[in-house]
């Protein structure tokens, strides 16, 4: 129920709705929740609805911070 | 798929884990609970429950909304079915097979009452679109994550003017249960040394919503992710707050969660739902604001309402421990039913259905089998070793 994945944006439509893609599957969502989202970016989809934006430049951080940590250990 | 699959990669997650390690203070032991019945299975089908450092116990929570709805309201629902043959029910899968009584969704559905698995509430409002001589009765289950689209999809209904949708709210609220949590770490039923808090509750409702739960209860709360880095960096911050004595709100999931959360998702809950004055969860009783209800400016899309529903309380399997399991009390393999009489295809009681339930989890990762070889580590931190 509370499960949920992050999908890449690709369509956004005029009345809320739009498409997103995982894994090369394409899914007719709602985006109201988040008006904000564009089309690249990714957001978290539940139950047919975007809930959140995935913040990429966060993201990218933390993969950074493990692969410095990764190559500091002995 | 960059952002499900470097978060479970072994080259992020093994130096995770070392870190872990280094955190933990010399001959402490560490019992954390993780909220969230999706936590317990990415712990079990990643196999990181296994990597994990033996001082640290998981405690399996309650946060599985098919387990602790009670049987009343499936059962409710089922009667109206067999009453009126104008009525569909829409339900989310995971809630078909779910035990009530002698009874279940499923069951209903093979002796021809006309249940629909649906993926969410714009499906279930789909149908009533399209068949408008029906009455479709959205049975509407989750927590914060699933609360939002339903009222969005009530509120449309109230939009376009239709009149054949209805909703049988049964949302929960996490609150409620953290408190119960909070209830019985202070009267020396359960101990906890912290909380790994739902992830994808915390897109909604922000992680500033734990805030007050963590300063009662002096329990460290770590937000995490579902991925298996996000849940070993949450150990770690939470190890490290024992071992420092604090007892704070931190996000090991930041790429998603904000402390705020999603105001305009939290706008929509509170135009659509208050909470009941009473209600009642399988295995954790009755909690004060547990559950939501429509408002009743839109008594006119609420199931509730319109067919008089009212939940009669079905007795569940005698012997099913899945009350003690969603308290943390006991572990799914203490159960005399799990993987014999109770399994995933027939299950008996609740925690053995749906992708959240903590038996559910366990026997998908074959530890049954393994117990039975001998070759089972203690599966259960909180009952005796056998």
């Amino acid at each position: 129920m509370c499960l949920a994945v992050p999908a890449r944006v690709v369509e956004v439509h005029a009345d809320g709705g739009g498409v997103v893609e995982l894994g090369g599957v394409r899914q007719d969502i709602r985006l109201d929740l988040v008006p904000d989202a564009a089309v690249g970016e990714f957001v978290v989809v539940h139950v047919g609805f975007a809930l959140a934006r995935l913040d990429v430049a966060e993201t990218e951080r933390t993969l950074a911070l493990v692969a410095a940590q990764r190559d500091e250990a002995p | 798929m960059r952002y499900v699959e470097a978060f479970a990669s072994p080259a992020v997650v093994g130096p995770a884990l070392a870190e872990l390690r280094r955190a933990l203070a010399p001959g402490r032991r560490y019992r954390l609970m993780e909220f969230c019945g999706g936590h317990t299975h990415a712990l079990y089908r990643s196999g990181l429950i296994d990597l994990l450092p033996a001082e640290i116990a998981m405690v399996h929570g309650p946060g599985c909304p098919v387990c602790v709805l009670p049987a009343g309201p499936i059962t409710a629902a089922i009667d109206l079915l067999e009453r009126d043959a104008s009525v569909v029910v829409a339900t989310y899968a995971d809630l078909m097979r779910v035990p009530a009584g002698r009874d279940s969704f499923a069951a209903a559905r093979d002796r021809g009452l006309d249940v629909r698995p649906v993926h969410g509430p714009s499906e279930a409002y789909a149908l009533a679109v399209a068949a408008p001589e029906r009455r479709v009765v959205f049975v509407a289950i989750g927590f914060e994550t699933t609360t939002p689209p339903t009222a969005l999809v009530v509120q449309r209904a109230a939009r376009e003017g239709r009149r054949n949708f209805f909703v049988y709210g049964q949302h929960l609220q996490s609150g409620a249960a953290i408190d119960h949590l909070l209830a019985a770490v202070a009267g020396g039923r359960l101990q906890l040394d912290g909380l790994v808090g739902p992830g994808h509750v915390a897109l909604v409702v922000g992680a500033g919503f734990f805030a007050p739960f963590a300063a009662k209860g002096r329990l460290p709360i770590v937000v995490s992710g579902f991925a298996p880095f996000d849940l070993v960096r949450a150990l770690t911050l939470l190890v490290r707050q024992v071992n420092a004595g604090r007892a704070e709100v931190e996000v090991a999931y930041d790429r998603a969660v904000t402390w705020d959360g999603n105001r305009a998702a939290q706008a929509a809950i509170d135009d659509v739902f208050e909470p009941r004055p009473r209600s009642v969860w399988r295995g954790l009783g009755e909690l004060a604001g547990g559950s939501l209800r429509l408002r009743p400016a839109y008594r006119a899309w609420d199931a509730e309402h319109a067919f008089e529903l009212r939940p009669v309380a079905a007795s569940d399997h005698a012997h099913c421990l899945c009350p003690s399991i969603l308290l943390g009390e006991r572990a799914p393999l203490d159960c005399t039913l799990f993987g014999r009489a109770c399994t995933p295809a027939r299950p008996l009681g609740p925690c053995m259905v749906s992708a959240e339930g903590a038996c559910a989890a366990v026997f998908h990762a074959g530890r049954h089998l393994l117990q039975r070889a001998g070759a089972a580590r203690t599966e259960s931190p909180c009952a005796p070793s056998r």
